[in-house]
């Protein structure tokens, strides 16, 4: 399926769960169908967010973000869009811990509506999420218990998939395969949609199964500008002028952003093939080889 | 010889590592520190990171700005989810866990998250990421941080990270510990060239002193030259 025809199974108000970690397989090539779709009321979870929810906060996609962090990178230090967004009451930043929205992940994707834990026990982090304390019924102890998150829509990016869904993951997966199983519909782009024969050949690397995946797009560099292990390294020059835009601009430089390189394009691929990626994959095969 | 801030405090962090020991580091100085000690004196330290990378081997030069990608991965041992890494740390596997915040208190509890109020702060910080787990789940939490009184405060806004595990605060002037049941913040050491009347000045909250605390030895040539290869550019220290 196309990416646009994927991104029109995102309706508005839906509970979408963003795969990867932070500049690690942002799902991007997806998330841009979703902006050019102009969708709203998302909400928008993932464990560690990065620039893609602030595409998403100013191109009016969401209000209510779900997640343990966003920033571009150390570095860059603090958001202005977020800082902007969240203390002028526009958008809601629901926190947790990273550990709890990985258990929140796993225990939607084990069937439980919570699991029990010994983190954010005495922090304020209790107070200000749906996190509840337990009695464990064999020792007495008190733990936190972390509520499952169960999501409408999970889109998640991979080095390759066949065309059944069935996907293999180089390096590392980050919290995907509990993403994966977490959503009433999965949509998946890949670097490379392979042969059946392909998959079956290392059965032992696939870790999302065909049977809990809805949609499967070929999106090559469907990371950038962030980085796909193995493949391509972040662009950290594309990320280094966001930053110094958005920190000088505000809004208004992330609306002139999205106008450039989502809304003005037709396609994330068009923003692929204006970028210098040949640096970004020497780096990549560099570091992993 | 003269040192900065961050470079006294990555080689006084690094200087409580021992041999052998697990350390939960995230990027910045709890790498550099922990990179430095590995280098120096403690060959077998593993370091785990919070993006799913276990015991990296960073390229000098080419330090990672966030714990997920691969110039972390380089050579690692393996790469889990990061819901197993962490996993690891609540089954109790890591010695050492490094964290820091905007503000920090006397009890030694962290602020990663708001100034003011949480529905509508005053400032809206990046949030716990991996702060809160490190601190509840590592079995001794290490504070790194520059000596500010905005920051050292007497109680933080926001609880992010509980204190309850920290057992020292390396900051620029002093190293600070935790005595009593009551957990009253106190000087252990004074970093070379710190005085206790700055250190006094300089926190928002009393800290105890038994007589004139020791000073820490001063970066070695060996330390510090150690540490500047690792960022050339000085986009950390």
């Amino acid at each position: 399926m196309s990416a646009a025809d994927a991104a029109a199974l995102v309706k508005d108000g839906d509970t979408v769960i963003l795969g990867g970690c932070m500049f690690s397989r942002p799902p991007m090539a997806l998330i841009c169908e979703v902006l050019r779709r102009r969708r709203k009321n998302l909400v928008v979870c993932r464990n560690l967010s990065w620039l893609e929810a602030e595409l998403l906060m100013i191109g009016g996609a969401t209000t209510h973000l779900i997640t343990s962090w966003q920033g571009l990178g150390v570095p860059w230090g603090l958001s202005r869009i977020l800082r902007e967004e969240v203390e002028n009451g526009r958008v809601r930043f629901e926190e947790w811990s990273h550990f709890a929205m990985g258990l929140r992940f796993r225990a939607a994707a084990m069937g439980l509506p919570f699991l029990p834990a010994r983190t954010m026990l005495g922090s304020d982090l209790m107070k200000v999420s749906a996190a509840r304390t337990v009695q464990c019924p064999f020792t007495g102890e008190t733990l936190a218990a972390i509520p499952a998150l169960v999501a409408d829509v999970a889109l998640i990016h991979v080095h390759r998939a066949d065309r059944f869904g069935n996907c293999q993951i180089d390096g590392y997966t980050h919290m995907d395969e509990d993403i994966s199983r977490a959503a009433e519909t999965v949509i998946v782009s890949a670097e490379e949609v392979v042969p059946d024969e392909e998959i079956r050949r290392h059965p032992d690397r696939t870790v999302i199964p065909g049977l809990v995946v809805d949609g499967v797009v070929e999106a090559p560099f469907g990371a950038y500008p962030g980085e796909c292990y193995g493949l391509y390294e972040t662009d950290f020059g594309h990320v280094d002028a966001y930053a110094q835009a958005a920190r000088s601009g505000g809004a208004s430089a992330v609306k002139a952003y999205l106008e450039r390189y989502v809304y003005g394009l037709s396609s994330h691929a068009e923003l692929v093939s204006l970028s210098d990626v040949g640096p970004l994959q020497r780096a990549a095969r560099e570091l992993t080889s | 010889m003269s040192w900065s801030a961050s470079e006294l405090i990555a080689i006084a962090a690094a200087r409580r590592l021992h041999d052998g020991c697990s350390v939960f580091a995230g990027v910045g100085l709890p790498l550099l520190a922990g990179i430095l000690a590995k280098g120096l004196h403690a060959p077998n330290l593993q370091m785990v990171v919070e993006g799913g990378i276990i015991d990296p081997c960073v390229v000098p030069g080419r330090l990672p700005y966030s714990t997920n990608e691969m110039r972390l991965a380089v050579r690692a041992t393996m790469l889990p989810s990061i819901t197993d890494t962490f996993l690891l740390a609540q089954r109790g596997l890591l010695d050492f866990g490094f964290v820091s915040g905007a503000q920090i208190d006397r009890r030694g509890n962290l602020n990663s998250s708001v100034i003011g109020s949480f529905e509508r702060p005053k400032v809206r910080l990046p949030g716990s990421g991996g702060a809160n787990d490190i601190a509840s789940l590592c079995r001794e939490v290490i504070v790194l941080a520059a000596h500010e009184k905005r920051r050292l405060v007497e109680a933080v806004d926001f609880v992010t990270s509980p204190g309850s595990r920290v057992s020292a605060v390396i900051t620029n002037l002093a190293v600070l510990g935790f005595d009593g049941p009551d957990r009253r913040a106190c000087v252990r050491l004074l970093q070379p060239g710190a005085t206790l009347d700055q250190v006094r000045q300089e926190t928002g909250f009393d800290v105890l002193t038994e007589g004139e605390p020791a000073v820490a030895d001063a970066p070695t040539e060996e330390e510090l030259a150690a540490l500047r290869a690792l960022d050339p550019e000085r986009v950390w220290l």
